[in-house]
């Protein structure tokens, strides 16, 4: 018995035009098609009804429309929120994951530009955090100035995480080593690395697997600091961490698209080749950007502990990959994105408390995979035809 | 019967790339045993309909008959059991392979043991009897550009190959080696092969042919008119739409001072065997020195070793007074320096980013383009707007990706950019190789333009017609050496032949 089609033969070949609204069509349809998938995925793990489960999300991550109104006039009226938490609470969570994930898709998005494949921003951010918390808590005094003590945390984080990426980056500038490779493992040093001090090592507090809490200084300022001035910041957690993140996002896209460096990137990422005809030294270029990526990685590192306010053996792992699915799906444009990442960190806060766990992960997961697929679909086009006879035809020396 | 007679068919074959249709319904057809040349400019679309006949693309309409029989191709493999095959411009061969083994390579007999013994008496006979003696346990690299080219006929032949494509074969072969592979063809012919002859040298299809078919612009212009009464201004005509000038009017330049001084130039290739034995050389303002010579044999070594992104191994080279080394001869390339590598698309320029962009490569990071460690973007497209149109760049936009562009287009970017800064030397390589004739006066006439303004350039190129049109000297380069030199108004194409195949000068 012959299957129906089954005497179709695929066909699949570049599409003629391929036209720029491309991009952005497989980007939100690659979001949509995620959220369908994952849902068939939710209803399989049994965790209810898809749509309702999205609603959830959604509510968990932002809010619902008729609280905020709620809570826009509680801010102008100067009386506390009728809903509580619920006018602003989820928003603020969101802003407060949605700075690392920012900062640490930055650093993926500088690496990526220039076509170097750096997967180590989690440990990037590991080695900031560390250098972070060193500052806070054992290089300068606990009643330094907040602005000081801030800076120079910032600062410790950068060089920290800028040195973790000139390591793969000299390696691949002079030694022509894969920097997937080193870049990968690099995450595993600095996970054990941050373990060693703060699990069994000079920072642990006994059992505690943690540091202690940092001083005051050496956190950022929240919202709810200021409840003072307006009830409606009670208990909410949002810093200025966001800023940090939009500050260097507008940093970066000027770098990459004004500057003479960021030229000298993107004809690198484009055509190596061409590069070097041009003059532009590559192994000097391959080390700062490296350098660059584990910079911003860096950055979020000091960013998180300064929002968590002390360093445990439990500091989250994945930042680093969620950064490099978020600068795919902004394209590495810098703009886009601080608008994916505030996306990724409701997807973050939104599934928390989702049972069973693990649902952020893996519709992340989906997103980057439907995401690829759509575009492969968009820039191929798949035909389906019959086939034609072949006629053998005999002759020569060896047959086929 | 008629139809045994014809070998295949092709009936309005379309193939679409992004942006242009490379055959527009395109009928083509061979008779068993002739030699069919297939003429036409680059990007006519001659290599596209020979790419479907060999089952490489697919068309997007038409059809295919061998034999009478309908068929469809969906790989070349399809194409070579209906008997046709085609020996690419690029070689298809395994470099670290011998030849018997390339013999055998991606067929699906023999399934577990091979018998390269057997294969290597079949290459030998087969060898002989089409007079394409090559030896069959010679690994593919050690063999001469003439010897592979040999070595792809034979793996076509040793595949059953009735009807055989030969794209722009000659390209790469001194004048003696396309002589005797006339003699192999003709010698096919008459053995029942049928070939297809891709070109767009009038002279050598007249040669070679019986039937010409010239195609301009994805149509066929004229399908099969006879070689015998035929003239190659009417050929060109057909091929260009239009009366072509042959010869390029070019003024004695006055020649000056020195500009680039060359003395005992030593260089090494990818694998680090010598590639340039003491080269010796002199160019003066306003003058034209062309380098004739076989593919392979230093040419792009020395235009390396000259910008500056190959080291030397010994020798100095003396810009204007100035000795270089291999530091900043870097800089000097986009100052006093102009380089038209002979890779348009993968060395001289960034196909994702836009021609306002590739025309500042050179000069990103100077006044008036950079300020500070910032690019001024409005000098940027000032720049752009104006070497569009100085140069006659055909674009939409100065924003285009110049991956959208045509050769033709894209190398007037990178002409834009070189010239345009008034250099005092240029090193063009293969400036107008795979240009259309209407792209290639327009190089010619900046390169001229160039030269007239006192530059003195040096022309490396496979195209002895362009370099005696062009130059003032020709230098013929054999195995990393400067073996002769002619003087353009005096030359002699067989004695430049002979030198190209190592013959020197004075015998």
């Amino acid at each position: 018995m012959k299957l129906p089609f089954s005497n179709l033969r695929v066909r699949i070949e570049t599409r003629a035009d391929n036209p720029g609204w491309i991009g952005l069509l497989s980007s939100i349809l690659g979001v949509v098609l995620a959220l369908f998938f994952g849902g068939l995925l939710l209803k399989v793990a049994g965790a209810g009804n898809p749509i309702a489960t999205y609603r959830e999300i959604f509510k968990e991550a932002f809010g619902m429309p008729a609280d905020w109104l709620a809570g826009i006039k509680a801010l102008t009226t100067g009386t506390s929120c009728p809903k509580g938490m619920l006018c602003f609470g989820p928003l603020s969570d969101t802003l407060v994951k949605t700075a690392p994930i920012m900062l640490t898709t930055l650093a993926c998005i500088v690496a990526f530009r220039m076509k170097l494949w750096n997967i180590g921003a989690d440990g990037q951010m590991f080695m900031g955090a560390w250098a972070a918390t060193a500052v806070a808590i054992f290089l300068l005094p606990k009643d330094t100035n907040r602005v000081v003590m801030l800076s120079s945390m910032a600062i410790a984080g950068i060089l920290a995480g800028g040195i973790y990426g000139f390591i793969p980056g000299f390696l691949k500038a002079r030694l022509n080593i894969n920097e997937i490779i080193t870049t990968l493992m690099l995450n595993y040093v600095a996970y054990k690395w941050l373990e060693f001090f703060v699990v069994v090592g000079p920072w642990s507090l006994g059992d505690f697997e943690s540091t202690g809490n940092f001083s005051k200084s050496a956190t950022w300022p929240r919202l709810t600091e200021y409840v003072k001035s307006n009830p409606v910041f009670a208990g909410l957690t949002v810093h200025p961490g966001i800023f940090l993140g939009i500050g260097a996002a507008i940093l970066l896209a000027w770098l990459l698209f004004r500057s003479r460096w960021g030229f000298q990137i993107r004809v690198i990422g484009d055509n190596p080749k061409a590069a070097r005809y041009a003059g532009i030294n590559l192994a000097k270029n391959i080390i700062l950007v490296m350098v660059m990526s584990g910079a911003l990685a860096g950055l979020a590192g000091m960013n998180e502990v300064a929002a968590l306010r002390t360093l445990t053996g439990r500091f989250q792992r994945g930042y680093g990959f969620t950064g490099v699915i978020v600068a795919w799906l902004s394209r590495l444009n810098p703009f886009a994105a601080i608008l994916v990442s505030f996306l990724f960190g409701g997807l973050v806060v939104g599934t928390k408390l989702i049972q069973p766990q693990g649902i952020s992960s893996m519709l992340q997961g989906v997103i980057m995979f439907v995401v690829i697929g759509t575009e492969l679909l968009f820039r191929y086009r798949v035909r389906f035809e019959k086939p034609e006879v072949i006629l053998p035809v005999t002759g020569g020396v060896n047959e086929l | 019967m008629v139809e045994t007679s014809i070998a295949f068919e092709m009936k309005a074959i379309v193939k679409r790339f992004p942006g242009v249709v490379a055959n527009d319904r395109v009928d083509f057809s061979c008779q068993i045993g002739e030699v069919h040349a297939l003429l036409g400019e680059n990007g006519a679309g001659k290599s596209t309909l020979m790419n479907v006949l060999a089952g490489l693309y697919r068309p997007e309409a038409g059809e295919i008959y061998v034999g009478g029989k309908r068929v469809s191709f969906r790989s070349p493999q399809d194409a070579i059991l209906n008997g046709i095959g085609m020996v690419h411009q690029h070689f298809m061969l395994v470099p670290q392979h011998s030849v018997a083994e390339n013999m055998v390579l991606g067929l699906r007999k023999p399934r577990f043991f091979l018998d390269l013994t057997r294969v290597e008496e079949q290459v030998k006979a087969l060898g002989e009897q089409y007079n394409l003696n090559v030896n069959p346990r010679a690994k593919i690299w050690e063999l001469s550009v003439g010897e592979q080219q040999r070595v792809e006929v034979l793996k076509m032949l040793f595949r059953g190959t009735k009807v055989l494509i030969l794209d722009e074969p000659t390209s790469v072969l001194t004048p003696q080696e396309v002589d005797s592979l006339f003699h192999t063809l003709r010698d096919m012919t008459k053995r029942g092969h049928t070939i297809i002859f891709i070109s767009h040298k009038l002279d050598e299809v007249l040669a070679i042919a019986d039937h010409v078919t010239v195609m301009r612009r994805g149509k066929v212009t004229a399908f099969g008119i006879s070689s015998k009464g035929v003239t190659k201004p009417q050929l060109a005509r057909l091929m260009v739409g239009r009366e072509v000038l042959f010869q390029v009017e070019k003024k004695k330049c006055e020649t000056g001072e020195i500009v680039l001084n060359i003395e005992k130039l030593r260089a090494e290739n990818d694998r680090g065997l010598p590639a340039l034995r003491d080269i010796s050389l002199k160019l003066h303002a306003g003058e034209i020195v062309g380098i004739a010579g076989v593919a392979g044999n230093g040419q792009r070594e020395l235009a390396e070793v000259l910008t500056g992104l190959r080291r030397s191994t010994g020798g100095t080279i003396t810009l204007l007074d100035r000795k270089l080394d291999d530091n900043t001869r870097w800089q000097e390339v986009g100052q006093s320096m102009a380089h038209i590598p002979e890779d348009r698309g993968s060395v001289g320029s960034v196909p994702g980013l836009s021609i306002a962009e590739n025309l500042i490569l050179k000069n990103y990071f100077r006044p008036p383009i950079s300020s500070g460690l910032s690019i001024d973007r409005m000098k940027v497209r000032q720049n752009a707007t104006r070497l569009v149109d100085e140069y006659q760049i055909a674009t939409p936009s100065i924003d285009v990706p110049v991956r959208m562009l045509s050769g033709g287009n894209l190398q007037k970017v990178i002409l834009a950019r070189e010239t345009s800064g008034h250099p005092k030397l240029m090193i063009a390589v293969h400036p107008t190789r795979g240009l259309d004739v209407g792209a290639t006066e327009a190089v010619h006439k900046i390169l001229i333009k160039q030269c007239e303004g006192g530059a003195a350039i040096l022309l490396i190129s496979e195209d002895l017609d362009e370099l005696c049109a062009l130059s003032d000297r020709i230098a013929v380069i054999y195995e990393g050496k400067l073996v002769g030199e002619v003087l353009a108004d005096s030359v002699d194409i067989s004695r430049i032949g002979l030198m190209m195949a190592g013959v020197k000068a004075d015998s």
